[in-house]
């Protein structure tokens, strides 16, 4: 007599599991990674192989030692994130900077919720935010872009594109004049600005978002929202007034917009669970980055308003249940 | 083309037996008869050890409202009326029968001919099913003339017929569509005038275009039965699903379909409704697919119910190993037999085997929040939290998020990147709310 397995249905399964997906979001941030690295040279290389060699780490080392689970690093969430931190901060900042970003991200925003899937904020976010509070000036000083370079110390820095329209705004200087001194719209769409190291490129990271949507890793309803309420509401701004509030396109294709709309917003674990949610979800990013932008203290805020608009999805859950049938 | 709206996934289809024929499967050497084969209550044996039964001989009444007849499926003698272990593993009564000759109830008409033309009445039409043993052939056998007894108050206007098969690997109603489309057509037109409706829609999905082809040559002879091409999507098989589908109602949450003016029937069930009404047959047999990919010859037969499931897979060149799965209907919503001595029933529409190497399922990590179930939900529901509060046990809330209208397609869990068994989860809950449910109306 021969042992049968049993189990219940169904006894089948759809070609997926968390590693594919995991895998599938690195391979898509390839191209941002090959711009990076032509950009930022070796210390961009340098960095994201710790952020995500250190990540890995720190969550293996949380799983068997203080929580006794058998380690889960092989589904590649903990690399990502270490991707996607290393993406978020300066290709200069020093490497234990970067070590305790990775700490943060891994331990306090990941594992101390109970680890994949159970965090409520995005855990790359949270280490780089962490990172700009505590290290506001390594954070913000941004390296130049040149073509390739192996030199880790023999760097340009200067502000980012963003940071150039808010102090000139600040300073009084006419919109016209400080247009001249950003680059041209190629030039920030095919990232040759100062700025984090994976974020410069809109062009490679939309490359990446296609592929994400064509793997249906992820779904258009966020990064649409998101893109288009920071557009429609810069667009307003520039309306009201353009000799203050700089032109819709150029909120598209600066800062951390595209890798923030695309990648970190899309998070699974920390946004909502139905279209109709993704879309307020995506809006109210879209909106508080723009707000942050023009009227806070920053120049940038895409970090923060994904953070904040990740606190309201269990709210979001709730309001935004499917369509039931038969209801 | 037309389909159900919410939800849905698309399983490989894997008809392996598509082509192949139906063969008549030899009368086995015995056969056990389970008493319990319709949704209700058990039926009661009107024969004992010892007796002589003919092929068509009711051996077995059923009691009560929802429950039905059940006849000898071989000629022969009743060894014993005993508990056994059915699929699931738990033991219900059934009837031992040993095969000897093959001699039939003289009544049951053998021939070929078709026999258009039926000249019951509506009441006499429900009484024939009842007596003979008609049950739903889709699955769930639910005995077929209750179908036909519409309650007071309601109206049916259309007869669904379900073609759709979406069940991956079974090709048994394929099958049927094509060899016996003539007797189909008589059989639904038979349920047309027991239901007193003038339309009947026969939902095909269209990974079967030569059924859709064939089906409506003939259906274009037959006034008021239209046969409707369907994009394939799991489950349409579901009946809230087709109708959908087909009609575009939804059948209200906890509700029938006949409360949407619908009532579906599958096309096995029709063929068998042709057979009982013009051919005084019983229902004894039926349509059974043997498939799997490490089975050399996937097949499909008509096969006497209480043959056993292992003599089929002898049959179809089978070699056992161990740790393989061996599935009574389809990969999705079938049950892993826990013994292969166990006999065909009413509801047996396939054999699955799943290589070892194919019958484990992942490993369960944990939910990342993918909303993937909550997308192929075809119900609308939220699985994942479904699934976590029957594991905690709070079955209030899960009641409240409606885990009873669950149809336990399997989609959620099929699609879960987590691996989460998250319908094993949903079971549990369902079966702990309908509990809390009974509790309360006790009071």
């Amino acid at each position: 007599m021969n042992l049968l397995t049993v189990s219940g249905s169904p006894h089948v399964h759809a070609d997926q599991s968390v590693r594919k997906i995991m895998f599938g979001v690195i391979i898509s941030l390839i191209p941002a990674m090959l711009v990076s690295f032509y950009f930022f040279g070796l210390s961009a290389i340098i960095l994201t192989l710790t952020a995500i060699v250190s990540c890995a780490l720190f969550e293996f080392l949380i799983q068997k030692y203080i929580l006794g689970n058998e380690p889960t690093i092989s589904d590649g969430s903990a690399m990502l994130t270490g991707l996607l931190l290393a993406f978020n901060v300066p290709s200069n900042l020093p490497i234990w900077m970067m070590v305790i970003g990775a700490l943060v991200s891994i331990g306090i925003a990941k594992m101390s919720f109970g680890g994949l899937g159970k965090n409520p904020f995005n855990p790359a976010l949270v280490g780089r935010v962490f990172l700009l509070i505590s290290f506001p000036v390594d954070m913000t000083s941004w390296p130049l872009p040149q073509s390739f370079s192996t030199s880790l110390t023999d760097v340009v820095t200067g502000p980012t594109p963003l940071g150039i329209v808010k102090e000139g705004l600040k300073k009084g200087d006419a919109m016209a004049d400080l247009m001249q001194q950003v680059p041209d719209y190629v030039n920030l769409l095919l990232g040759n600005m100062g700025g984090s190291v994976g974020e410069v490129s809109a062009l490679a990271l939309i490359i990446g978002g296609l592929y994400l949507l064509y793997k249906r890793i992820i779904t258009w309803h966020t990064p649409i929202a998101f893109i288009g309420s920071a557009f429609v509401f810069a667009a307003l701004l520039n309306l009201a007034n353009p000799d203050v509030y700089v032109n819709p396109f150029f909120h598209l294709v600066t800062g951390g917009l595209m890798l923030g709309a695309l990648y970190m917003a899309t998070d699974m674990v920390t946004s909502p669970m139905t279209p109709a949610g993704m879309l307020v979800f995506g809006a109210g990013c879209g909106i508080i980055t723009i707000l942050i932008r023009v009227f806070g203290v920053y120049p940038e805020g895409v970090s923060f308003a994904i953070l904040i608009m990740n606190a309201v999805v269990p709210l979001l859950n709730k309001a935004f249940k499917p369509r039931r049938f038969g209801v | 083309m037309k389909t159900f709206k919410i939800g849905g996934v698309h399983p490989e289809e894997n008809k392996l037996s598509a082509g192949k024929p139906i063969e008549v499967f030899p009368i086995p050497q015995k056969v056990y008869i389970p008493l319990s084969q319709s949704l209700g209550a058990p039926s009661k044996p009107v024969v004992k050890k010892g007796d002589v039964v003919k092929v068509g001989q009711m051996i077995a009444q059923g009691e009560g409202f929802i429950s039905s007849n059940i006849h000898s499926s071989v000629s022969g003698t009743v060894v014993k009326v005993e508990d056994y272990p059915g699929a699931g593993g738990y033991r219900s009564p059934a009837i031992f029968i040993d095969v000897e000759g093959d001699e039939w109830e003289e009544s049951i008409d053998r021939t070929e001919a078709l026999n258009k033309e039926c000249a019951l009445s509506p009441e006499e039409i429900v009484g024939r099913l009842k007596s003979f043993g008609i049950v739903g052939l889709g699955g769930a056998t639910f005995p077929s003339h209750v179908k036909l007894m519409v309650p007071a108050g309601k109206k049916p206007e259309f007869l669904i017929i379900n073609g759709v098969e979406c069940e991956p690997y079974l090709t048994s109603d394929h099958r049927l569509m094509m060899e016996h489309g003539e007797e189909l057509m008589v059989g639904i037109s038979i349920l047309m005038k027991g239901l007193g409706v003038t339309k009947a829609f026969i939902g095909i999905e269209n990974n079967k275009p030569d059924a859709i082809g064939h089906l409506s040559k003939l259906a274009s002879s037959w006034p008021g039965i239209e046969v409707h091409p369907l994009k394939v999507k799991y489950p349409q098989g579901g009946e809230k699903q087709l109708i959908k589908a087909l009609v575009n109602r939804e059948v209200p949450s906890g509700k029938l379909p006949i409360e949407v003016g619908c009532v579906v029937n599958n096309v096995g069930t029709a063929f068998a409704v042709y057979e009982a009404v013009q051919k005084n047959k019983p229902l004894f047999e039926r349509v059974v697919t043997v498939t799997g990919k490490s089975i050399p010859t996937p097949g499909n037969f008509m096969v006497r119910i209480g043959t056993l499931v292992s003599a089929l897979l002898v049959h179809s060149g089978f070699s056992a190993e161990d740790g393989l799965k061996v599935i009574g209907g389809g990969p999705m919503m079938g049950k892993a037999l826990t013994n292969l001595d166990v006999p065909v029933v009413k509801g047996t529409s396939g054999i699955l085997v799943m290589p070892a190497s194919e019958s484990k399922r992942m490993a369960e990590q944990s939910c990342i929040r993918c909303s993937r179930c909550t997308t192929v939900c075809p119900m609308g529901l939220e699985p994942f939290q479904l699934a976590t509060e029957s594991e905690r046990a709070f079955y209030e809330l899960a009641e409240k998020d409606r885990i009873l209208d669950c149809i336990e397609c399997g989609s959620c869990h099929y699609t879960c990147p987590s691996g989460r068994h998250l319908l094993d989860h949903i079971r549990v809950g369902k079966a702990a709310v309908a509990k809390l449910i009974r509790a309360r109306a006790a009071k």
